[in-house]
């Protein structure tokens, strides 16, 4: 018994680089705090005011990622049953809403929702009342459509999970689809719903200018919005940073609740064949299949329409800057994908070898410290040594692979740990550990994931305005930044035209990386 | 052997050509970011101010007012930066108290509606702000007006935003204490609550509301840059809120006489020429040549409303409870 354990634990992946990634991230996101707490004075604690915030934040915040992720479950399943042309440029599409830069994205959905939006038009065509988006229920609808298209990808990665073996035997037993959906597809979803909950919920805890904009006024005021008032125009750092406290223990206690809730499942291993189904050919599981993926496609595609057709009315008015800028966003977005999979995948490796999921949890503070917080923390902590400008790029690379290191482990870390499971044994056995174990069983089999991973991570850099609005240097501005200052100089139209821009390039460097990690896989 | 001389020679040029270039005093000064975009002002500022100093201009953009203050409180006494630029009228006391500027002597004749002796700040340009509507809109006549209408408004969130906040002054300098009821009043007209500006004037653009706080100069853009002459800007009764953008000295700067012939320069007909049309606000001196073809079209306010600086910070506490109550309802 002692000699099995020993021999697991040569083979098993190197958990050192693995804790280590873990604990730069939390040191990154604990030295910023420390930093604001340092400067700050002893003032009042949390007034009524920040617990009505604390309170309409988790609200929110829960209730876009149930919804999100509940209506993400049948578009999923339908496009894991489904092929038809134009599924993969959907799929790709399906990263779109979630990449792009909120106040565009809200335009967006305003041409569709808005007061004078094609909704109430049409409305107002055949009679009826108009609706307001402006609410609660605003709120959700923007954040279901930024996070259903993501929890939709996160779900379809959960079904190419099952093996293709086990789909054969379900077709020969001629099991109806309900049958399947326990059988087959719920021990799946157990696995992989919550995690995507607890990602989809994380987000949401942060959003600020969507929550507001949507909400209808100052009833959606959002923890981060205290956080941004107390830097910005009360300079109460005190107050600053222990509402940015409160967001990471908010984030940190659910994500270890959900994570928590991850059943260790083993599917069983197959043989990573490709997965023709023989199941649901009815003609009924046909036309269910077909409507859910159309309002889907529907719900996505018409708000970017609006931005595309605005951004191409733009695009002549865009200034030539805009493309340096371009040109500056691309290097920080693959720079960032480096240092992303540097840190994600022994992160990844280390918790797959774990038996709960629980260290996920630190992946996901790194998404819910406030970038504000973290700008300002880095901030007094450079200041004293260099200029801060100086490591403005710095920065915002490592702060964008820290907000996407939790989509990465809930990419990997899934699919890491059923390889782990399956060839530890046999690796031991022939031997196989380190850097061999990586390339030769590790890195293969997760090629798709590592590919969706860093298509993600590019996209998200390429369109995150983040701490480089904090301190940019006029030189060193992105595009993100360019557009948001066109928009800042009336130039709505041009700043439309950047967007387009934006969007393009996002989509490209998901597409590229996205297609390079299923390149001659099945997807 | 060759590329170890090679490279000593390109170290020593390299370290020549450094000192040749610190000997050009620099000149740091610390505005919002919109101020240097590249269609902003800065470029064109840089390089009149550079002309004239015989040193390096270096603006360095820190996102709006309020974002420049906080990082100048981070830096404290060890900031690089000579002189701060882009704060406004409802920042100034909040500036002062920090003690890091310095008092400066700044010789003009300002065309301001208000009289303006402040020795530390000096400033450049400033506005009125305003709700600003298509032409073919029949605007109210005052808030009280506003508030009974059935009209659609986008403000910003003084929380995050220097106009929201400007929205709050205006309305307590327009009505003391009778303000909690403007605010009942308007309640309803109020669309959304954006975090800046730019969202707020999206959308607006976007047909989203009847009208948009931004100010009386907002209307010359589209004139004069789009050539679109179907907004305006509703005036109101009871007077206009105003924005003034100051310039000043850092108390710890290292080029106090590059600094204050910068604070100079920027009241200067070379500087004053260029705002207009770069950053859409009138120029604090109106430059010999007069303000450009198309300003002569836009409201100009009857009375302008101008809290004192130092009574903003208390007034900013209750209007924004009153504020907040309001709308939270």
């Amino acid at each position: 018994m002692a000699q099995g354990a020993v021999a697991i634990d040569r083979t098993a992946i190197n958990s050192k680089t693995g804790i280590s990634a873990a604990l730069f991230v939390l040191a990154l996101i604990l030295l910023a705090l420390g930093a604001v707490i340092s400067r700050a004075e002893v003032g009042a604690g949390l007034g009524p005011s920040d617990w009505a915030a604390v309170r309409f934040t988790v609200l929110q915040a829960a209730c876009s990622a149930v919804v999100s992720v509940f209506l993400a479950i049948p578009v999923a399943r339908a496009l894991a049953r489904r092929r038809f042309i134009g599924r993969a440029a959907l799929v790709t599409l399906l990263g779109a809403p979630f990449i792009l830069p909120v106040i565009v994205a809200v335009l967006g959905l305003l041409a569709v929702f808005g007061r004078s939006g094609w909704l109430n038009a049409a409305l107002e065509a055949v009679g009826l009342p108009t609706v307001s988006i402006y609410g609660f229920h605003g709120v959700v609808l923007a954040h279901v459509f930024f996070n259903m298209p993501l929890a939709t990808r996160l779900l379809l990665q959960g079904w190419q999970t099952v093996p293709s073996e086990r789909l054969r035997l379900v077709a020969q037993l001629r099991l109806t689809p309900r049958a399947i959906f326990r059988a087959v597809e719920l021990p799946m979803l157990a696995q992989v719903v919550p995690g995507a909950l607890a990602l989809v919920f994380v987000i949401c805890l942060t959003s600020f200018a969507v929550a507001l904009t949507l909400g209808g006024g100052p009833r959606a005021t959002t923890i981060e919005l205290a956080i941004y008032q107390a830097f910005r125009f009360d300079f109460d750092l005190g107050r600053a940073a222990v509402l940015s406290v409160v967001q990471l223990v908010l984030a940190g206690s659910m994500a270890l609740i959900a994570l928590w809730l991850v059943p260790v499942v083993r599917v069983g291993g197959g043989l990573d064949r490709v997965m023709p189904r023989w199941d649901a050919r009815s003609g009924l599981q046909l036309v269910m299949d077909g409507c859910v993926i159309a309002l889907a496609a529907l719900f996505l595609l018409v708000p970017l329409a609006a931005v595309i057709w605005r951004g191409l009315l733009g695009l002549p008015q865009m200034p030539a800057e805009v493309y340096a800028a371009a040109g500056t966003s691309i290097s920080i977005a693959v720079t960032s994908i480096l240092v992303l999979l540097v840190l994600a995948l022994p992160m990844a490796g280390w918790i797959a070898g774990r038996k709960g999921g629980a260290v996920e949890t630190i992946g996901l503070l790194g998404l819910s410290a406030s970038p504000l917080m973290i700008g300002t923390g880095w901030f007094i902590v450079i200041n004293p040594i260099a200029d801060p400008f100086d490591f403005t790029l710095l920065v915002t690379i490592l702060v964008n692979a820290m907000m996407a290191l939790p989509f990465a482990l809930r990419i990997l870390v899934p699919p890491m740990r059923d390889a782990v499971a399956q060839y530890e044994r046999l690796s031991a056995i022939l031997g196989i550990s380190g850097w061999r174990l990586w390339r030769v069983v590790l890195l293969p089999r997760l090629r798709a994931q590592i590919g969706f991973a860093a298509g993600l991570t590019g996209a998200l850099s390429m369109g995150d305005l983040g701490v480089i609005a904090l301190f940019a240097d006029p030189e060193q501005a992105t595009l993100p930044l360019q557009m948001v200052r066109l928009m800042g100089a009336y130039r709505m139209d041009a700043a439309a035209g950047a967007a387009l821009v934006l969007l393009a390039l996002s989509l490209g460097i998901f597409w590229i990386c996205d297609k390079g990690g299923r390149w001659r896989a099945e997807a | 052997m060759k590329y170890l001389t090679f490279a000593t020679a390109t170290l020593a040029a390299t370290a020549i050509s450094t000192t040749a270039w610190a000997e050009t005093p620099e000149l740091v000064v610390y505005t919002y970011d919109s101020f240097v975009s590249d269609w902003g002002p800065g470029p064109k500022i840089e390089e009149a101010f550079e002309a004239t100093c015989g040193c390096d201009l270096k603006l360095m953009g820190v996102a709006d007012g309020a974002a420049l203050l906080a990082r100048l409180k981070l830096e404290g006494a060890r900031s690089d930066a000579d002189v701060v630029m882009g704060l406004d009228t409802s920042l100034i006391a909040a500036a002062k108290e920090t003690g890091l500027f310095a008092e400066t002597p700044v010789d003009a004749e300002y065309d301001l509606p208000v009289e303006w002796n402040d020795p530390v700040f000096a400033p450049y340009d400033w506005g009125y702000f305003a709700f600003v509507h298509n032409k073919d809109l029949t605007p109210p006549a005052d808030f009280k007006a506003l508030g009974k209408s059935d009209l659609k408004i986008v403000i910003q969130d003084p929380r995050s935003s220097t106009p929201g906040l400007g929205l709050l002054m205006w309305v307590k300098a327009a009505y003391g204490d009778e303000a909690p009821a403007i605010w009942d009043a308007m309640a309803d007209n109020v669309v959304t609550v954006t975090k800046g500006w730019s969202e707020a004037y999206g959308l607006f653009l976007e047909g989203e509301a009847d009208m948009v706080l931004s100010y009386t100069t907002s209307p010359a853009y589209h004139l004069i840059a789009e050539e679109d002459d179907s907004k305006a800007a509703a005036a109101f009764d009871e007077g206009h809120y105003m924005q003034i953008e100051v310039v000043g000295k850092l108390a710890g700067s290292d080029q106090p006489a590059l600094a204050e012939q910068f604070l100079n320069f920027m009241v200067s007909d070379a500087a004053q020429t260029v705002l207009p049309t770069t950053n859409w606000m009138y120029p604090a001196v109106t430059p010999s040549a007069g303000l450009p073809a198309g300003f002569e079209t836009l409201t100009v306010p009857e009375k302008a409303l101008l809290i004192p600086a130092d009574e903003v910070p208390a007034n900013r506490e209750e209007a924004l409870a009153e504020w907040l109550k309001a709308l939270s309802q």
